[in-house]
């Protein structure tokens, strides 16, 4: 556990110490959701139609921005052999880095989607929604984005690599955060979706750091 | 360490090491009993990282088995881990850490006490002389500072196996000479080194391994 807190520790100090990381991710965000009222126009029916859908579509291609760093820096100075070889499980260690890479990633959009959500003027009945989406969703895009950011390790142009791989696995969060917020908009219940987002949030904690270790081992024979 | 009679010998029976479809090595047994020391000789590609990276556990024997007394290190890698420390090519020291900070890390991956870990961190500081440099980040470090960053590891925290992949490599000659005393003092309390090395360090009563007596086909060691 203290290993765990350790390595946590370390990468925030990291990503902190660069800084580029967070602010690029949330950067992308907010310009990319900005340019959707120049791109279809200022109504306001149109953008609260869309609303939830660019939300997060944008919110899923700005979470794979930082992918490819999560393993790649600590790949090539040495690091990752000596993560690899630390007297716990590695699946441990994969998680505490993937918790840091939601801490300075994931956050940081959660804390951007309500603005813009005003921004293009979603209905009031979604906000509640979209962050609870949100705040389910994200972690299970890190986690999955883990695998994706492990198996490319090595390759060239690995960050247009792990899109082609991921983006396919990312798309039932997609399909059911936003179609939470729809449910939430019509005055629906938002229940069956959150969970589902739920399950998938429950699958992937125990299975995408499995993934993950054994795509690190991998990539360091 | 004054564990010396209860660590049992490290050894290797019938390894095998297969890399890109090339048969690197074959049949190669070794044993490292406390205290004592290996050293790895044979020409570029001869399989003396791989060597090492399978005894570290990073690299997956073709053949045969590693053992910690009668146990085999693959049942427990976790184990294994514990009492390894690995030095590779590569020093793992991150541009935006200090030294000290760089070298806290690993420590308290190895050893969850923090006050004596804190303590082990001062010692190597001293030791490797980068007292003055602790809270330089490590992107300012040169080359020769970075290895003696990465091998400051070793007295951060401690292990019994050392495992050292040319570990004087941009070492001036007062730290090799360091190096050799710290290594001395690791035998003494009954640890065990083995290394891979290029250039002469003195390691009284050293046994050597030459890799090339188990390439199966002695041209084809040589890319």
């Amino acid at each position: 556990m203290i290993r765990f807190f350790e390595v946590v520790r370390r990468d925030l100090r990291l990503a902190l110490r660069q800084g580029s990381d967070s602010l690029m991710v949330v950067t992308f965000f907010v310009l990319t959701v900005v340019l959707f009222p120049f791109g279809i126009g200022p109504e306001a029916g149109i953008l609260e139609r869309v609303a939830a859908g660019v939300l997060w579509v944008t919110a899923l291609l700005a979470s794979m921005l930082s992918l490819d760093r999560l393993f790649q820096t600590d790949y090539e100075d040495g690091s990752l052999e000596l993560l690899v070889l630390t007297p716990t499980s590695l699946m441990v260690v994969v998680l505490a880095k993937v918790l840091a890479h939601w801490l300075t990633t994931g956050l940081p959009l959660l804390a951007a989607a309500p603005i813009l959500a005003v921004l293009l003027h979603m209905n009031a009945d979604g906000f509640a929604i979209l962050m609870l989406t949100m705040l389910i969703g994200t972690p299970v895009l890190s986690l999955i984005g883990a695998i994706g950011a492990a198996l490319v390790l090595g390759a060239r142009r690995g960050g247009v690599l792990v899109s082609l791989l991921i983006l396919p696995l990312y798309v039932p969060v997609l399909i059911f955060g936003v179609g939470a917020i729809d449910a939430a908009v019509q005055g629906l219940s938002a229940e069956p979706h959150l969970l589902i987002l739920g399950a998938l949030l429950a699958a992937c904690l125990p299975l995408a750091p499995w993934a993950t270790a054994a795509a690190l081992r991998q990539a360091l024979e | 360490m004054d564990t010396t009679e209860k660590l049992p010998p490290f050894s290797g029976h019938g390894l095998g090491c297969i890399r890109g479809g090339r048969v690197v090595f074959a049949g190669l047994d070794f044993a490292v009993a406390p205290g004592e020391a290996l050293v790895l000789l044979g020409p570029n590609g001869s399989g003396k990282s791989s060597l090492l990276r399978v005894m570290a556990g990073l690299l997956k024997p073709a053949a045969g088995k590693l053992a910690w007394g009668d146990m085999a290190t693959g049942a427990e890698p976790e184990l294994h881990a514990a009492r390894t420390h690995y030095v590779g090519h590569h020093d793992a020291v991150k541009t935006v850490l200090s030294v000290a900070e760089n070298i806290r890390f690993w420590a308290r991956l190895h050893q969850p006490d923090a006050g004596l870990a804190q303590g082990a961190v001062e010692n190597a500081l001293a030791r490797f002389g980068l007292a003055h440099l602790r809270d330089i980040p490590g992107k300012l470090l040169s080359a020769g500072q970075k290895r003696r960053t990465n091998l400051a590891r070793l007295l951060a925290a401690p292990s019994p196996l050392w495992l050292l992949d040319e570990p004087t490599t941009a070492l001036d000659r007062h730290n090799i000479k360091v190096l050799e005393t710290v290594f001395a003092e690791h035998r003494a309390a009954g640890g065990m080194v083995v290394l891979s090395t290029h250039q002469d360090v003195d390691l009284p009563g050293a046994r050597t391994l030459h890799l090339d007596d188990f390439a199966l086909d002695a041209e084809d060691t040589q890319p």
